[in-house]
Formats: C-alpha cells, structure tokens, sequence
C-alpha cells in the first residue's frame, strides 16, 4: 500500500510536453530518495486544463501542480514527498491560498463543470482494468446482464433521453430501438465512431485515453439490447495512444472474461475489435464509416435504408460516438432520471467542449446542457487573451457556424444552436476576438472541406469548390456583391443536394458568417478594406514617424529589404517590395508599425 | 471472472485506492511532522504505518499527510489529528505501535488517547 499517489497526465497534450520523460524521472528520484515503496507513480488520462500541461498531481494532499518539467521533478521528490513540504511556486496559480492551496475542484475552471462522460479521465490509470472497476466499472454491465431484460435496457436509455453526442443529437435509445428486432436470429454489429475528425475537437481522443473500458462496456451492454455479438470501434491511426490502450484495455476485459463467450454466466457472447482509419474526414460520417470497416474506399451511401436496418454487411447495425457511449454504463447505475436531471427541456444530462482558439484555458471542459456560452467562456475558460473583445465562437467544426456576441447568453444545448444557424457537432468550441476576420474563417473551414471531400456526389466535390473561389476572391478584394448572392444560392443548394452530411452541413460556416457578419463581407467587397487586418491583398502595412525611434530592428529583421530609414530617425516602408509578412509589425518595440 | 461477487470483491479491494484520490477537504486530516528533526526521530515509519493502516481499514474520511517542522523537535515525531469542529490534537514520540493505538481508538472510535499528547508531557 502507498502513502502518497503521484498522478502525472499521459494524454496527448501533456505527452507531447514531455509527461513520459516526467514519470521516468519521478520513477528514478523516488527510488534514490528509497521512497519506491511509499510513493507511486500513476499515469492517468486528461485532466482537461491541456494549455497548462504538463500536469502532475499529488495525492492525498491533492496538490496541483502544472506546466512540470523534467528539472522540477527532483524538487518535488525532495520536498514534497520527502518532506511534506509543497513546492508553490509550480502550484497552478488559481489554487494557490495565503495559507496553502485550495483544491482544484474549487477553482474556476472546475467548479462549473459537471464530469459524467470524463469522469474518470485523469483519475485513474486506463491501463489498469482493476482501478476502473474500482470506480463502480463493469457493474452496470453486470446489472445489464443478471436483472434486466434487452428491452428493459432499451426503455431505460429512451427514458433517460440521452441523444447522440456526434453531432446530429438522434435519441439513442430510439436508435437501439429500430435495430432491437429479430433478436437471435440475424447477425448485427455494435459500432463505435472514433473518427474524429472536427478541427479543433477532441473530446473522444480523451476518453478514449484517459477511460478506454468504459467504452467497452458501453458497446457490450448494447449488444446485449439489441442482440448483437459483434462489436467494432472505428478509430483513427493518428491517435496512437488512444489505439495503444484501446488495444491494451480489450486485451484485459478479454482476460478477466468481461468480454468473450459467456459474459457474468448469462449465456451472452460479445467481442470487440479495432479497426483503423486513415485520416479521412468523411469516414465519420456513419456510412462512410461502416463502408470502411468493410474493407471499401471510405464513401457515403444513400440513406434509407438506416444502419439499424442495413448497415455493416448489410446487417442491422447501431453505432455510437465515443461520448454518447461514455454515457451509458452512468445511466444504468443511476437511473434515467438522474439523467434527465441535468440539462435542459429536450437536452439531457451534459456535454464535453473542447476550448479552442482565443482564450485563457484551453482544454476539455464538460457543462450540464443549458449552461450559457458566458459562462464556458468568461468563467470556465478564463475569458479571452490579452484584454481583446470577444467577436464569435464557432462550434460544430467544419459543419457548424459562427456564434456572435449578440447571443452570448444562449443556452447551449442542440435546438438552441440550430436555432441561431450553428450546430452542437462533436463539441469544438473555437474563441474568436476582434483580430480574427470572419470571411477569413469560413474560408479557412470550407477549404478543409474542399480537401474532404469524397467526390462522389457532384455538389460537395464541385459545388464546395466554387464556393471556396468565391470567398478567394473576395479576400482578395476582387469580389462584387453579386458574388454575396451567387454564394448564398449555391450554399442552399449543396445543403439540399449532397449525398451526406458533409456536404449537406459543408456551407454553414459561409451562411452564418454571411448572417451575422455580413458588414465584414460588404467591407471587403465595396471598400476593399479586411476590417479585422488579416486579409493580406486588402492591406498594407505603414510606420507612424512619430512613434518611430529609428532602432533599425523592422529594418533588420525584413525578409525582403522593403524598410528604409537612417539610425534614429523615423523608418519608411516600401509598399510595392512588401510582402505584408509582418515581422516587423510583431517586432515592435514602439508599437510604431500600424495596418491599414 | 464469471459472477458479480468477483467483480465486487475487485472493486472492494480498489475502491480504497481510487478513493484515496479523493478532492474533498471536509474529513479528518492526520498530520506528520516530517522535517529534518521529525525523519530522524523516525518519523517516517510512523507516516507510513498510518497511511498503510488508514488505508486497509478502508477509513475514506481520513487523509494522512505530511508537513514540515512545526518547531517542537524536541517532541518528534509528532502527529496531530484535524478533524473539522473540533480541538486539534497533538500526539508526540510516536511510534508505529502507538500510531496503530491511535488509529483503532481515536480515529475508529473517537476517543483521544490522552496518555501521547502533547498536555500530558
């Protein structure tokens, strides 16, 4: 037994800040201080505050100690391990107390959020199938399988009124329905979709890092709703980590008989195996998904039929998104109704975000449906970087649109966002301000879904392209506002003639940035001018001479030889050299260097 | 693994593990002094049976921690038991023995063992 558990984070982002070389180094110091048999050393999952990374927390103290590197790890060992003396300065600066620290669960950050899909992210190990089982893990599997019968399962998922958490919101309970028939007699297929593909979302990654069984779980209680033995996740090859414990984690639900023939002595067999994508954004779309898995090119097929009738090779199939699965094994141990409890009218229970863009903290957040935008951006997220205005936040990646200022207090849950032209999507929540030109952005958005495009129907593979020369040229400070009209009809056509839901949601970040920020169209179109100062052709770059001290760094740090100007006195540029890089506009000391 | 007793008997054995990752401040918090004067009173033993014994008796309210010295050297290895609403008590000279006395009977069942503390020296 130990005295002390240092917990340090192995997700994505605090690995690639170095969190392996952290716990090799607190493994070495602990075993020279002879503490080995005192102290462990835990790899955990995300904890969520990604932009502080790496994370290392000790307990019982709970002491949070953030951006950790390798050098501060003999202080740590020395001190607060060997001493019980806290070292503050590497506290996360919003725990820090006159007297101590506050934990962490108080702070901003935390005390808003609800975890239910992250709860065990960053708490236990997700390479131990013993500690997930020691936070209530495969219990609700085994309720499942000795007291309830399939439709008993299937009633209480309608009643809790969970709905998909990839995007489109379909109840999951309906959908277990409609694949629930003819149980016994026809093969059907559980599958996981774990092709994330949103800029800016990841969500799914971190489960499946930081609670891998949870998922297996999850799909081997819908197995047994719906009568399946089969059970795939789809996940893409990018995410190493999350396939290396995926793999890890089936391996011991194997070996501890939780999956396989027989499960809990019910009779009922479930198995699970992976399959890998390549990186293609269409193959989230669920058809495209289970073409893949098929061993085909990765395209849409036309729906209906529905996967719960004819999916996977041709056979009734329900797939899930990773947090919609989370969910699960928490509603059978504690009820539809606490389910229901938390959210809103027609969106229940709680919803994961990933922070991204222009604000204090980035990382994973998880609210109650209903929570306003404020509040995940002023309170939870820290607000946004140096005293900047907030402009917009787009959720829903490539598929969603641009929330404006003016709807700051929504309520977040799915119809609300429909209702103001964006969409819940897979939870990518991208902070804009004042600097971010919004013709800019939905061009950055339809050019990823130029390059994702499958091809095969007409108006995504042609149809996002025109539109994305559209926007080129008004960028560009070529465009008319005829060429406004021309984008807007071709936008409703592609959303009414695309085969899947890429193409169909591909056009919403040029519609509601045409909606909300049409001034910043018309401006680039008939002044010429990028309000914002991003769209190069539309601006030029200009010295104050009476800001100017002539200290000779734009001059010297200008890639092509376009500043001019004696040693002290006031520098000029020359605009047709220019290439607007704007080197010397970041280098500044004087704030001398204005964009027009 | 085949029925829910052994799954319960897994998650019995963990829970204390898990659990001991716990956020919440509202319990009885058992402090060691564990400064330089505090280790070579042996001290450390003292932390370790506690925290070992805490742990195997599953007392889920009670967190065992460290501090540094809080100026009685003469004392070590001094224990101090914190429990909200009420007087701070303080036990010295301990030993692992004495700390397992204090678990059963003050942390267990609530009684002071007044024969350690600090008042009787």
């Amino acid at each position: 037994m130990f005295r002390s558990h240092v917990l340090v984070c192995g997700g994505t982002g605090c690995t690639s800040s170095g969190s392996a070389q952290i716990i090799e180094s607190l493994e070495k110091e602990i075993k020279k201080h002879c503490l080995d048999k005192e102290v462990c050393v835990v790899k955990t999952g995300c904890h969520g505050l990604c932009a502080l990374g790496p994370i290392v927390i000790v307990y019982p103290e709970g002491a949070f100690y953030s951006m950790v590197s390798v050098d501060d790890v003999p202080e740590i060992v020395a001190e607060h391990l060997v001493k019980g003396r806290i070292v503050t300065r590497l506290l996360y600066q919003e725990t820090v107390k006159e007297d101590g620290f506050t934990p962490i669960v108080d702070t901003d950050f935390y005390r808003k959020q609800h975890r239910v899909a992250l709860r065990n992210c960053g708490v236990i190990n997700p390479e131990n199938i013993e500690e997930y089982i020691g936070t209530r893990g495969y219990e609700a599997l085994g309720k499942v399988l000795k007291e309830m019968t399939p439709d008993d399962v299937i009633q209480l998922i309608l009643d809790s009124g969970l709905r998909g958490r990839g995007g489109a919101g379909f109840p999951t309970g309906l959908k277990w329905k409609f694949a629930s028939g003819n149980r016994g007699n026809v093969q059907k297929y559980v599958c996981c979709n774990a092709d994330e593909g949103d800029p800016g979302a990841f969500m799914d990654r971190s489960v499946l890092e930081g609670d891998p069984h949870v998922v297996l779980e999850a799909m081997t209680i819908a197995g047994y709703a719906i009568g399946a033995s089969q059970g795939y996740i789809y996940v893409r090859a990018e995410y190493p980590i999350a396939v290396e414990r995926l793999n890890i984690a089936i391996g011991q639900a194997r070996e501890y008989g939780l999956l396989g023939k027989n499960i809990f002595d019910s009779g009922f067999d479930f198995d699970i195996e992976l399959r890998l994508g390549a990186g293609a954004f269409v193959c989230g779309e669920e058809t495209a998904l289970m073409t893949s898995i098929e061993g085909n090119r990765g395209e849409p097929r036309p729906r209906p039929p529905f996967p719960a009738v004819k999916g996977l090779f041709e056979s009734p199939t329900i797939l899930n998104n990773v947090e919609t699965w989370a969910n699960i094994p928490q509603i059978i141990l504690n009820g539809p109704e606490w389910f229901a409890s938390m959210g809103t009218e027609k969106s229940k229970g709680t919803k994961v975000f990933a922070l991204g863009g222009k604000i204090n903290n980035t990382g994973l957040v998880e609210i109650p449906m209903g929570t306003t935008l404020r509040t995940v951006i002023e309170e939870i997220g820290g607000g946004i970087p140096n005293g900047k205005k907030f402009k917009a936040a787009q959720t829903g990646g490539p598929s969603g649109g641009c929330i404006p200022a003016e709807h700051f207090d929504v309520e977040i849950d799915y119809d609300n966002l429909i209702a103001i032209g964006s969409m819940m999507g897979s939870g990518g929540l991208i902070v804009m301000d004042e600097d971010n030109c919004m013709v800019d952005i939905a061009k950055f958005f339809l050019e990823f879904t130029v390059d994702e495009s499958c091809g095969k129907c007409t108006p995504c593979r042609i149809g996002t392209k025109r539109m994305w020369e559209i926007l080129d040229k008004i960028t560009k400070g070529k465009g008319t506002l005829e060429d406004l009209d021309k984008l807007e009809e071709l936008a409703y056509y592609i959303k009414d003639n695309a085969l899947c839901g890429l193409g169909q949601t591909a056009p919403n970040p040029v519609l509601s940035t045409l909606r909300y920020f049409r001034d910043e169209y018309v401006a680039h179109v008939v002044d010429k001018k990028c309000p914002a100062g991003v769209c190069k052709d539309l601006l030029s770059f200009k010295i104050d001479p009476e800001k100017c001290k002539g200290c000779t760094k734009c001059a010297k740090n200008c890639p092509v030889g376009a500043i001019s100007g004696e040693k002290k006195e006031a520098h000029e540029i020359d605009t047709s050299k220019c290439i607007k890089c704007g080197v010397c506009y970041d280098n500044c000391k004087f704030d001398a260097i204005y964009k027009v | 693994m085949k029925s829910l007793e052994e799954l319960k008997a897994i998650r019995e054995k963990m829970q204390g593990q898990v659990g001991f990752r716990d956020e919440g401040d509202d319990g009885i918090r058992v402090v060691v002094g564990m400064a330089t004067c505090g280790i070579a009173a042996g001290a450390r033993p003292v932390l370790t049976t506690l925290s070992d014994k805490v742990q195997e008796k599953g007392l889920d309210k009670v967190k065992v921690v460290q501090t540094g010295c809080i100026g009685l050297c003469k004392y070590e290895p001094i224990v101090e038991v914190i429990e909200p609403g009420k007087e701070k008590v303080t036990y010295v000279h301990m030993t692992p023995d004495k700390a397992i006395e204090i678990i059963d009977k003050h942390l267990v069942r609530g009684q002071v063992v007044s024969e350690y503390t600090l008042d009787m020296k």
